[in-house]
């Protein structure tokens, strides 16, 4: 049976968690916090958005994608190898030597051709892709989800003024909107209005809530517009979503779930929410029930936080 | 040089509309037949060049053939992350053209001096990169690298340079002999990268008369690098000269050190290039080469010494 039929956006955005939890803990890699964050935006895109072939990697129609936020990687692992691309069994090679899934997205594996890792690369080359579509009259669309954070690299800006001005309307860019990036809050950073910022910039602009399939499948569906621009979906979703005691703390950004308490709480508070009809591949009856003990787990340095000198001064006054 | 390149694109590029130019915003006067002639097949990205280098990298990956063009070291230096990461890495068929490699853009300062372009982009991998000394190097590279699939680096003079090298197929990763020592009883093996071909030609001129044999080869390719030119005349020369218009670490010379270094022959190697500052001078390429000592006289000079001694 087609897994794909199996797989709705809510199933596969189960699974892309249920995964990244495990792909952390065993590979004790980080950024799980941004996986479960951009969860809901991959299983609604690779369950109901991209065109694409899982027997033809390169079809030449399909949708082209890119997750330029590529320390999210797990998600996209999870999501193709759901899909049919590879054998989910492979997901727990994540960053072990000899593996095809580095850390950061690597295009040497079939479903992704496009690597990332340094933030701001996703969407020239989206927007380079998008172009060439219009080129060549074809029809497919380019994706590229990014971070919030990674909207302070000054390529993003680059790439909006350009697909803007040579009106890709083929072009969808997702902004995966946690309001939190490497150090703290993104307005305790560099204060940022985004959905302000993009229509500064001439996009077709739509918020929504980040972590609703219907806003996001509303949203992507379809992107035409009359004026002809670029769209971005400013998708707001809460970081860590989905594991309680990792929502909205810095500290998750990094740190794995460790054995004990971190990784079975975590397992558990995911099974209470688990749709009916899916499998956990790796705890099928969850974890043992184990005491949390978060005292220690709230690292979040917005209390902390002190602007810089000139700054303080002028919000002193 | 760089006239003639934007014509070869043009040739190119009539018969193949796959075959793309993107500028920085630059090139006033230069790209206009370009994009007079081929207007679906130019792109000007604005001052932009990260931005210009990852939409290059998207459009080679959708199958176009690609060129960046900008001067200096903005096609490089400006946006080197794109060119490893989105270009080099994907293996995409983009071609940047640097117009103004070393002092060509002498007089405008330091920002526009291209003078460690060829070690930066040398070091990364599945990136070739080509340096041609005159006009007839520089259209035969471009028609060969467009139809070559992977990263290219093409680091071009500016204008009036003379054809030195009559070559009618250009093959990458190759070395040309220009001139043979004769059979005079003193003798040295000269390789030059890029347009200071000019002034080493002179300089050839000169040493020739003043009795000594010079084997002279261009090295328009700088990697991959020709080892088996460097390897025979290691074995068969005292003295091997490298000549570029560039920081002596890492550029030509360095490449032609890594090879020789490696190999069990008689030849010593002498570096020719500036010798590891930043030009302070005011004035033009001419001017700055004598400066540094890579005109012709500066290049004779420096080959005389290391005989008498």
């Amino acid at each position: 049976m087609d897994r794909k039929k199996i797989l709705n956006s809510r199933n596969l955005s189960w699974l892309i968690r249920r995964h990244g939890i495990e792909m952390t803990h065993l590979s004790g890699g980080s950024h799980i916090g941004a996986i479960l964050s951009v969860a809901d935006i991959m299983g609604v895109l690779y369950s109901d958005i991209l065109k694409f072939d899982k027997d033809n990697p390169d079809w030449e129609d399909r949708d082209r994608f890119i997750l330029s936020k590529g320390h999210a990687g797990a998600s996209v692992y999870a999501a193709i190898a759901e899909s049919g691309f590879f054998e989910v069994d492979e997901l727990k090679t994540h960053y072990a030597n000899g593996s095809r899934l580095s850390g950061h997205v690597s295009h040497h594996l079939p479903g992704i051709d496009f690597s990332t890792g340094s933030l701001g690369h996703g969407l020239p080359v989206a927007a380079g892709r998008a172009l060439a579509a219009k080129q060549d009259n074809k029809n497919f669309r380019s994706f590229v989800v990014m971070g919030d954070g990674e909207c302070n690299e000054g390529s993003v800006w680059e790439a909006a003024e350009f697909a803007n001005h040579f009106k890709l309307d083929n072009l969808v860019a997702i902004v995966d909107h946690n309001h939190m990036q490497s150090l703290d809050y993104c307005n305790n950073t560099l204060e940022v209005d985004m959905a302000k910022r993009w229509a500064g910039f001439g996009w077709n602009v739509i918020e929504v809530d980040g972590h609703n399939h219907d806003e996001l499948r509303n949203a992507l569906k379809d992107t035409s517009n009359p004026e002809n621009k670029p769209t971005v979906v400013i998708a707001h979703t809460v970081k860590g979503k989905g594991i309680s005691f990792m929502e909205m703390d810095i500290l998750w950004h990094y740190r794995f779930p460790h054995e004990g308490w971190e990784y079975n709480c975590a397992v558990n508070e995911l099974h209470k929410n688990k749709p009916e009809g899916v499998a956990d591949p790796y705890t099928p009856n969850g974890c043992p029930e184990t005491e949390a003990t978060p005292e220690n787990c709230r690292h979040t340095v917005s209390e902390t936080y002190r602007p810089t000198y000139y700054t303080r001064e002028v919000e002193d006054r | 040089m760089r006239d003639t390149v934007i014509r070869t694109l043009i040739e190119l590029g009539k018969r193949d509309k796959n075959i793309e130019l993107i500028t920085g915003d630059l090139g006033f006067g230069v790209l206009k037949s370009f994009w007079e002639t081929l207007p679906d097949q130019f792109i000007n990205a604005g001052i932009a060049e990260q931005n210009m280098t990852g939409v290059a990298a998207g459009l080679a990956l959708e199958g176009k053939k690609v060129f960046t063009y900008s001067i200096g070291n903005f096609p490089t230096l400006r946006c080197l992350e794109q060119i490893r990461n989105d270009c080099a890495y994907h293996n995409a068929n983009v071609n940047i053209i640097c117009v103004g490699g070393g002092y060509v853009y002498g007089s405008l300062g330091m920002s526009h001096h291209a003078t460690e372009d060829i070690a930066i982009l040398r070091a990364l991998p599945d990136v070739t990169v080509i340096c041609p000394g005159d006009p007839n190097e520089a259209a035969l590279a471009v028609k060969k690298i467009a139809d070559t699939q992977g990263t290219c680096y093409l680091r071009l003079g500016r204008g009036g340079e003379k054809t030195v090298n009559n070559i009618k197929e250009f093959e990458i990763g190759k070395a040309y002999k220009l001139r043979d020592a004769k059979t005079l009883p003193k003798k040295v093996a000269i390789f030059s990268t890029g347009a200071i071909l000019e002034e080493t030609s002179l300089a050839c001129d000169m040493l020739e008369k003043a009795g000594v044999g010079v084997e002279q080869y261009s090295f328009p390719t700088v990697k991959p690098i020709d080892k088996e030119v460097i390897n025979d005349c290691a074995g068969r020369f005292d003295n091997i000269f490298t000549v570029e218009e560039h920081n002596i670490i890492g550029g030509f010379g360095s490449a032609v050190a890594e090879v020789m270094a490696e190999l069990e022959h008689k030849a010593k190697l002498h570096r020719i290039g500036i010798n590891d500052f930043y030009c302070i001078e005011v004035g033009s390429q001419a001017y700055l080469r004598e400066q540094v000592g890579i005109n012709a006289e500066g290049i004779t000079e420096k080959v005389e010494g290391v005989l008498s001694e």
